[in-house]
């Protein structure tokens, strides 16, 4: 199904000079970009880089503040995701919107003209899924699809508009490597017809592997314009973060210690209708090692960490040991008395307190581990003001924490700042035992090399870490040896070098030695 | 055209200390306007409401009678409301520690002791953390919500009075009034200062208020109190219960509320009778967010409002109107608070521009 041609200059989609106001903070400062027809263009940035506010704009779900925005020549005034709609821009988000209790049939109808019938809305999304290589089945429950298939619900709604320029933001981020593969098919079959697609995302490795061109973004302001593919992984990371990144260095990690942190057959039920229950997760990591736990967002991570740190201690005493002694019931300070340390997936509301202080954060994970050092006044429990600024002092300036002003409010600082600031927290302390979710998830480049780097160092000098994350390139960076998670079990552990992502993909799919993909397992 | 609140960038520190004082005096505006639409002279009615009652020293020392329990409830409720539990019964909790705290003075009468004031006062205490022991058992073990069963106790324990002054504990030599026995001298809170009324209670207030401060802003308690009030997932990290925070709060805020109500009963009525209370526990909710949460804050809001129900009398005498100008007037405070408070986090914005209204279909 090609279209037509876009006529005079050749531009499909031009912005310039497009700004957004919040208030007077510049989300988008001037941005100029050009879409031509046919190309994969990739929008690159940290977060906070202003892209989605950007593609925003581009969908009418915000109003630009200045700026013009250009559709084949034409100046438009994008006023809702309906008049985007009918220019022709088709927009599939990074969080769907999808009732879990509607079929798929059901789901595509709900965003066509009312006076469409359904059986014809499924025929019609039956036969553009197949047709790019997207199989769904309309009568299928939403509840009963994998994230992958949710995502092409979404994909195959955006094309029933029949678009010319398809947004998608972050599209990987919720998939397996061999379901990106398959999506990135799709975009090949979408570009051939000369559709354009407009790719946001953060994975160098994709964009140059995928995208025609690529614009890429910083604190609201283009910063270079290229094509990826005659880039370098790091000259894409410099125009993102602005600065080189240095490398990781994993060599030379000290010959495996004691088993420091264990979890012997641990099961754990869902808490919640929607968590994941953990199935008798087995697991050692000993002193010297980073073992890397990868796995796809929401198959157990935050469980595993929940029971691991003490968070929610778990019936059974000898499920979870630290350096060799039951800390299964024992409740999270108890394990941190006893040489662990834990950094949560979440920054704001968990790890941190958005609103207090970074003193006051401080206090958060270490008033029971280091109460000699900062409190004071016998049971009273008077924190000690002048011990907890200086070690705040200490552990900024050790990971190198940018910060305005001394001891300002967690949530002023970026992403990056907070995390360093978070993970220099248990370092500080020296842990013999780290237990990390995501230690870098939204975090700029630079912040993460560094923590990573710190990890690394952590385990060399004797301690077991212990990382859960979903970024491949991160574990591979640290990772001794690798397990896998998926819908709360745990694979066995394969040392680093000799773990391929191709099967790790497998692992993260819940396959087990078979080749085949996801696919099937919930057809009807 | 549309009404858009939009976050400021920054918030300016003078306005939020200032934000009081202007609601105060926005407050004062209004309610004379109020007096004029009544067709009464604002200005006298304004001074026979604000002024008058602080001009004598009999009625300064009704204003710290008054004063007392709302700042020894509020106190109580600053630790509840900062750690995200809404204790809204203290009303409830206020007389159910009259209650108990009256218990030696009514039934027990013959007894005669320096030691009866002092149990009295922990009677009370008791009786007031029990009462809000029932929301804080439902809420940490059934996961109800206590707003609404703290609120609707205080019906109960409104009717529990009224019953026990009608039946069991009415007064035998009393011409069947529905009211106990007035205690015994050794039951009834002394007089602080020579010059007047005001009695013990009243120190008690000046007390909490500067323990709680001191415990808010020192020590690891106060800490935990903010932390699991403001992410109860960050608590948990810090290894902070919420579970042992709701039972700490609501049973430290039914203590205060139970002591205000002893010391009520026991300095200024010295005894029990149907209605103890101009509902206090409520207006103590007030006091609480015009002191901004803060113990200190809540000694000076606790004046201000005491002061509404000493000119609420003096204006029913003076100019003829209603006493429920009390609450008129306590509505417009709150009100006026709140939307100060508003107006300091956002700037109202009018936005004429009909095209470019936003529509987020499919944005999340």
């Amino acid at each position: 199904m090609p279209v037509e041609g876009v006529a005079a200059n050749g531009h499909l989609l031009a912005v310039s000079n497009l700004t957004k106001l919040f208030g007077s903070f510049a989300a988008c400062n001037g941005i100029n970009l050009q879409i031509e027809q046919g190309e994969i263009h990739a929008l690159l940035g940290e977060n906070g880089a202003g892209k989605s506010t950007l593609v925003k704009m581009l969908f009418g779900v915000l109003a630009p503040t200045a700026g013009e925005i250009l559709w084949q020549g034409q100046s438009v005034r994008i006023a809702n995701p309906a008049a985007a709609r009918k220019l022709g821009i088709g927009m599939v988000f990074q969080h769907f919107s999808l009732f879990e209790a509607l079929t798929v049939a059901e789901n595509i109808a709900l965003s066509m003209d009312a006076n469409i019938s359904l059986a014809k809305v499924a025929e019609e999304a039956s036969r553009l899924s197949h047709a790019y290589g997207l199989p769904l089945d309309p009568k299928a429950h939403v509840a009963d699809l994998s994230v992958g298939e949710r995502q092409r619900i979404e994909i195959v709604r955006a094309l029933l508009q029949n678009p010319r320029l398809i947004i998608l933001d972050e599209p990987t981020s919720v998939l397996t490597p061999q379901e990106a593969d398959r999506l990135f098919e799709t975009l090949y079959k979408l570009k051939a017809e000369g559709r354009s697609v407009l790719y946001i995302s953060h994975r160098l490795e994709e964009v140059q592997r995928i995208c025609d061109r690529a614009t890429v973004l910083r604190h609201g302001k283009v910063t270079g314009a290229c094509d990826p593919k005659a880039e370098t992984p790091s000259s894409l990371a410099r125009m993102m973060v602005g600065s080189d990144v240095a490398a990781v260095t994993a060599e030379g990690t000290s010959a495996k210690g004691e088993v420091q942190l264990e979890a012997r057959h641990l099961t754990v039920p869902a808490r919640t209708p929607f968590a994941v229950s953990l199935k008798n997760i087995c697991l050692k990591v000993h002193a010297g090692e980073v073992l890397a736990i990868a796995g796809v967002a929401g198959n157990g991570q935050g469980e595993l960490f929940d029971a691991l740190s003490g968070e929610y201690p778990v019936g059974d005493d000898s499920a979870v040991q630290i350096r060799q002694r039951p800390v299964g019931t024992r409740n999270i300070n108890a394990r941190r008395l006893m040489g662990a340390g834990f950094v949560p997936e979440e920054r704001h509301g968990h790890a941190a307190v958005s609103a207090l202080p970074l003193s006051d954060n401080l206090v958060l994970a270490r008033s029971r581990s280091d109460a000699k050092a900062f409190l004071g006044g016998g049971f009273l429990k008077i924190i000690r003001r002048d011990a907890v600024t200086s070690a705040t002092k200490r552990i900024s300036e050790a990971m190198d924490v940018r910060k305005s002003g001394e001891d300002p409010p967690a949530g002023s600082l970026s992403g990056g700042n907070l995390q360093k600031f978070i993970v220099g927290r248990e370092l500080d302390r020296q842990p013999s035992v780290l237990v990390v979710n995501q230690p870098t998830w939204g975090v700029d480049a630079g912040a993460a090399s560094r923590i990573r780097q710190a990890l690394v160092d952590l385990a060399k000098a004797g301690s077991a870490v212990l990382v859960i994350s979903q970024d491949l390139d991160e574990i591979f960076e640290v990772a001794t040896e690798i397990a896998v998670i998926s819908d709360g079990r745990l694979s066995d552990p394969y040392p680093a070098q000799e773990l391929s992502r191709e099967k790790i993909g497998l692992l993260m799919g819940g396959m087990y030695g078979k080749t085949e993909g996801t696919e099937g397992a919930h057809a009807h | 055209m549309r009404i858009e609140l939009e976050k400021r960038a920054k918030v300016s520190t003078l306005f939020s200390i200032l934000s009081p004082f202007i609601a105060f005096l926005l407050t004062i505006i209004f309610g004379g306007i109020m007096f004029a639409l009544l067709g009464k002279n604002p200005v006298m009615a304004l001074y026979s409401f604000f002024v008058e009652p602080l001009s004598e020293v009999w009625s300064l020392h009704e204003l710290a009678i008054k004063a007392a329990p709302l700042i020894l409830i509020a106190v109580g409720l600053s630790v509840c409301f900062r750690s995200n539990n809404w204790n809204i019964g203290a009303e409830g909790q206020f007389i159910m520690g009259a209650i108990a705290g009256s218990i030696l003075p009514v039934v027990l009468y013959d007894w005669q002791s320096p030691l009866v004031l002092p149990l009295m006062m922990l009677m009370g205490m008791l009786g007031g953390a029990l009462f809000a022991a029932i929301p804080a058992f439902l809420k940490a073990h059934m996961n109800t919500n206590e707003i609404l069963t703290s609120l609707m106790l205080v019906y109960v324990a409104q009717l529990f009075l009224d019953w026990l002054v009608r039946g069991p504990w009415r007064n035998p030599g009393g011409m069947n009034f529905p009211e106990t026995r007035t205690f015994a001298v050794d039951a009834i809170l002394p007089e602080m200062i020579a010059s007047g009324r005001t009695h013990w209670g009243f120190a008690f207030a000046i007390i909490a208020a500067v323990l709680v401060w001191f415990m808010m802003r020192y020590t690891l308690k106060g800490f935990e109190i903010s932390v699991l009030g403001q992410s109860e997932r960050a608590g948990r990290f810090a290894g902070f219960s919420s579970r042992r925070m709701i039972w700490f709060s609501m049973l430290l805020s039914g203590a205060f509320a139970g002591l205000a109500g002893i010391s009520e009963v026991s300095g200024a009525i010295q005894q029990l009778r149907p209605v103890i209370s101009p509902g206090y526990g409520f207006t103590a909710i007030i006091v609480a967010f015009l002191g901004r949460l803060n113990p200190l804050g809540i000694v000076a809001a606790g004046l201000v409002l005491a002061l509404t129900y000493l000119g609420g009398e003096a204006a029913q005498l003076s100019i003829g109107v209603s006493e429920k100008v009390t609450r008129v007037f306590q509505g417009l405070l709150l009100f006026f608070v709140l939307s100060c408070d508003t107006l300091i986090h956002y700037r109202i914005k009018l936005v004429f521009d009909r095209l470019t209204a936003t529509n987020s279909e499919g944005s999340r």
